[in-house]
């Protein structure tokens, strides 16, 4: 499975505020740590803000501040302001399988569909700022 | 075995309990917790259960219960958990499988879960196993999230399954 690129910085955007929650980041000071420009991040982070996992702070010393709960917000809550978690692999869209063979695919793309769902629904950020943190102590990456 | 389960930088548990091994007088009490938790009264399957896993003498069976500590007005036990260590079923090294686990619904997220997780990993270890298991319905995400943050991740098995018909 592939993220787009805006579930991708959507997510690292979240943990970087979800760690330091009384801390405000501007759009820059995320975009320089994840190397991509203002512009693009901007637009995600509008975008988590109509979600309201992150809230704006204007003003001197304002930005960015994680406003969803660490516990309780998952990846799949976060993908899905951007995309569809479901396979992708387009038969006849909603509509009744038109033959045996379809049904059986569907069948096993929903499979698929539902681990997926199931993953991206049970992995909080909060699991995730541990599973950071755990690969940093372990000197793994930077 | 007791433990008076105290917070830690992973475990921010708010409420004095103690971790302690389940005795018969506690199975009203889990019964109870079990009905509001899924709606179903299951007297008998929770006899049963205590017999396999809190009378016998086994050393491989663990039902720990969490009994609140200064607080009159609380349930008499505030959740449990029960794990056995099994070896080579699926061609499985010995592991231990925690085969259920409930927190009371007002208490959640005050780390009683995880307190009850941590005294049972502590069991499996003393056992001698290093790997634990366990299996959670895909749509139950308040279990899969609690699994998940206790640094649980997907196994090396798919669960199988087939209408007989």
């Amino acid at each position: 499975m592939k993220l787009q690129i805006a579930s991708q910085l959507a997510i690292y955007a979240l943990l970087e505020l979800a760690a330091e929650p009384d801390r405000h980041f501007s759009v820059a000071e995320i975009g320089d740590k994840f190397n991509v420009s203002s512009h693009h991040l901007a637009k995600v982070m509008n975008a988590l803000g109509r979600a309201k996992l992150v809230r704006s702070v204007r003003g001197v010393g304002g930005g960015y501040q994680f406003a969803g709960s660490v516990r309780r917000t998952t990846l799949l809550d976060v993908i899905q302001q951007f995309e569809d978690v479901d396979s992708g692999v387009s038969l006849t869209g909603g509509s009744s399988p038109a033959t045996d063979e379809e049904a059986a695919l569907r069948g096993i793309l929903d499979e698929i569909d539902n681990i997926t769902r199931a993953t991206l629904g049970s992995i909080t950020i909060g699991t995730m700022l541990k599973l950071v943190g755990r690969r940093r102590s372990s000197g793994s990456m930077r | 075995m007791q433990i008076a389960a105290t917070p830690t930088d992973d475990n921010p548990l708010k409420l004095p309990i103690l971790i302690r091994r389940a005795r018969a007088a506690d199975i009203a009490a889990v019964v109870a917790l079990d009905e509001r938790v899924t709606g179903l009264a299951k007297r008998g399957y929770w006899d049963d259960i205590f017999k396999r896993y809190g009378q016998s003498t086994r050393p491989d069976g663990f039902f720990l219960v969490a009994e609140p500590q200064d607080r009159k007005d609380a349930p008499p036990v505030l959740g449990f958990i029960i794990g056995e260590v099994r070896a080579w079923e699926f061609g499985s090294a010995p592991c231990g499988w925690v085969i259920a686990l409930s927190v009371e619904p007002e208490i959640r997220l005050q780390g009683v879960g995880e307190a009850l997780f941590e005294a049972i990993s502590a069991e499996f270890k003393k056992s001698g196993v290093r790997k634990m298991r366990t299996m959670v319905i895909h749509d139950n995400r308040l279990h899969l999230m609690f699994f998940r943050g206790e640094g649980m991740m997907a196994g090396p098995y798919i669960q199988l399954e087939k209408d007989i018909e």
